[in-house]
């Protein structure tokens, strides 16, 4: 039992380690490394290395879900994590996001996606603060309840509305414009150039020529586009996340997080932040969700924003370790791509699922990555018990 | 140096105030004053009402009639953070600090009650937003110098100890640039060392131009560090004066020690 929480805390422990050697490095060391990882990431779905690769199923897409899932946590991860928030009903900013672009591009009008794009980040955030402004009087649990209502209500909303498309939803959504010329459209891509991919043989890699991927050239076949807009998206809302938290507000919001009325009574207007982090968690859930649904797919239906989403998007923020941003993206990755690498055992996905978290709130409540200062309390209270029990040993030696 | 000064200026003035919960009164036309500089005592036997006086002056709870003024601005239904960007701060009874936050970022989040910074200042690092960086942590680092706690300043306030947590207390409550500050039983659970530090700590505060409200149980602290004292009993002011009325004073005597020979507690 103590083994698992110990190798659990001790990703904690790793993680800061790594951070710490990150932060010792001079500033010419840490930005090279930063570009380093970065080209990694964007490459990876290029790269495809072997233990990390899904072999059935599109790479591509499933990195592009990966990516979707974490920016849904980093967004939700302000409103439980930052502000403590607890919100289950974050498909439905999900669904709204989708449908606005949606009907922009397709259904009613033929707006371009980097258009409607905005639009559909400002309607998700409007709808984030219709909601919140009533709901955020409430707390704790009761929130919990309403926003859980909420995600069902636009769910049902949208499965009835006619000029949504009802039940049948909305299909063949525009892609983003492809940038490239394709001068003999059905057959060329369009794209800026081709790069291609890697194969492997056991582990000596190779390149394959046969399977090109054609940069910025969005259409059906080729999910690997689209993973690098919404990478570039994330990475944007990160370094947002980051500016904004290190600020007066980030530290509004934790204060009102930790103990509202205390956080009221030195002057921070607590209501305002909470509804801030609403709108702010809406308006990236509707990033996201834009993102999907002008994705390879094109196509969006109620039954693509099922509450057991709203689940997951919360699971991947606790999973991860609440309040800390690399946490939610650890989390959301985790949550979408763990189910598609074994897809053998598709049957029981849920099973296992639920098993992980069991395992996850026994042994370690905080997440795989929780905040570093909730890491330091832990282990401060863990030495002081460590010291409680050791005197009591001591007496019994002596 | 404001005993000088011949006619001091009321800062706070409670008037008139009565609270009901129901059937229960709470506060019975109470009315005192605090004046500009000094050191109010605020004393009573438990259940006299002093913490209701409190969450009254801070917004917590609403008076059923009369009303609070602080430099002649009415208190009466003020959101609470407004009432503390007015100029009115406190520190509760029962410590209730940002736990997870570290000791600086607590005083900081009371530094920020006047920062006009927003989500905009914040995203895009306007000038703004780093000048009143700098300035909230200058002023958070400054107090904790004050309050004695510096050398602790990075650590998670849940770590700090009891009496540290005081201060850290009364540290926070001052960055919010109070012109009144109120502490509720700021020495509760202390032994007599650290009283007398508290004291000092206390005259200090006031030393830095702050008025400052203390409630307190312990009566040779508030005998000792205050200038004035209103004694409460029963949701009604039995007396006001300065320690040395207040201590010969008959009704404040049978408050505290009771009437009843038998009932010497």
């Amino acid at each position: 039992m103590s083994a698992m929480s110990t190798t659990l805390s001790g990703i904690g422990r790793r993680w800061d380690g790594v951070v710490d050697r990150y932060n010792a490095l001079p500033k010419p060391a840490r930005l090279g490394l930063v570009i380093l990882f970065a080209a990694f990431v964007y490459l990876l779905p290029l790269l495809r290395p072997p233990i990390l690769t899904t072999n059935n199923i599109d790479f591509g897409g499933v990195m592009f879900s990966v990516a979707a899932f974490a920016l849904v946590a980093v967004g939700l991860n302000i409103v439980i994590g930052y502000a403590g928030l607890l919100d289950l009903g974050y498909v439905g900013f999900y669904a709204v996001g989708a449908y606005t672009t949606g009907v922009l591009t397709t259904y009613h009008w033929h707006w371009p996606f980097f258009l409607a794009l905005p639009l559909a980040i400002a309607v998700t955030m409007v709808t984030g603060v219709i909601l919140g402004a009533p709901t955020l009087r409430v707390r704790g649990d009761y929130l919990a309840i309403v926003t859980l209502g909420f995600g069902e209500i636009i769910r049902i909303t949208v499965k009835n509305v006619e000029w949504v498309g009802a039940s049948a939803g909305i299909k063949d959504i525009s892609h983003p414009n492809t940038i490239g010329a394709a001068p003999n459209p059905p057959f060329d891509r369009g794209g800026m150039f081709d790069v291609p991919r890697l194969q492997w043989d056991g582990i000596i890699p190779s390149l394959d020529r046969d399977h090109p991927t054609a940069v910025l050239a969005f259409g059906a076949v080729d999910a690997i586009p689209y993973y690098w807009v919404i990478l570039t998206a994330l990475i944007l809302v990160l370094v947002g996340d980051r500016l904004v938290k290190s600020s007066r507000v980030g530290r509004a919001w934790e204060a009102t997080r930790e103990d509202e009325d205390a956080a009221e009574l030195m002057g921070v207007p607590t209501f305002k932040y909470k509804l801030m982090a609403f709108a702010l968690g809406a308006a990236i859930g509707g990033l996201s969700g834009a993102f999907y649904a002008s994705g390879q797919g094109g196509y969006i239906s109620p039954d693509s924003f099922p509450l057991l989403l709203s689940m997951l998007f919360v699971a991947a923020v606790i999973v991860g370790g609440s309040g800390n941003r690399w946490g939610a993206i650890v989390g959301g990755a985790l949550v979408a791509y763990l189910p598609e690498r074994f897809r053998e055992f598709a049957d029981y996905r849920l099973l296992f699922f639920g098993l992980a978290l069991s395992v996850l709130a026994i042994w370690r409540p905080e997440g795989l990555l929780p905040p570093r200062r909730s890491r330091r309390a832990k282990a401060v209270e863990a030495e002081i018990e460590a010291l409680e029990e050791g005197a009591l040993e001591g007496s019994t030696h002596a | 140096m404001p005993d000088t000064t011949p006619a001091k200026k009321a800062l706070l003035e409670v008037d008139d105030v009565t609270i009901k919960f129901g059937g229960l009164t709470a506060m019975d036309s109470v009315s005192f004053q605090i004046r500009e500089g000094e050191i109010l005592g605020l004393i009573g036997p438990n259940g006299a009402g002093k913490t209701t006086c409190f969450n009254v002056m801070t917004g917590v709870y609403q008076a059923t009639s009369g009303e609070v003024r602080l430099d002649g601005v009415s208190l009466a239904g003020r959101r609470r953070h407004k009432i503390t960007q007015l100029g009115l701060a406190r520190t509760f009874q029962n410590i209730r600090l940002f736990k997870s936050m570290t000791v600086l970022e607590n005083v900081m989040v009371g530094a920020d009650a006047h920062s006009k910074v927003g989500f905009f200042d914040a995203l895009f690092r306007l000038p703004r937003h780093r000048r009143t960086e700098e300035e909230a942590l200058a002023k958070a680092k400054g107090l904790l110098d004050l309050v004695g706690i510096k050398a602790r300043h990075d650590e998670l306030a849940a770590n700090l100890s009891y009496g540290e947590q005081r201060r850290l207390e009364i540290a926070r409550a001052m960055a919010t640039g109070p012109k009144l500050l109120c502490l509720d039983e700021p020495a509760a659970g202390f032994n007599p060392a650290e009283k007398v530090q508290l004291m000092q700590l206390i005259k200090k505060v006031r030393d830095q131009g702050y008025t400052v409200l203390l409630i307190e149980h312990d009566m040779k602290l508030v005998m000792g560090v205050t200038d004035r004292i209103v004694v409460l009993e029963f949701g009604k002011k039995i007396a006001e004066g300065t320690p040395a009325e207040i201590r010969d004073n008959p009704a404040v005597i049978a408050a505290y020690l009771g009437v009843d020979e038998e009932d010497a507690s």
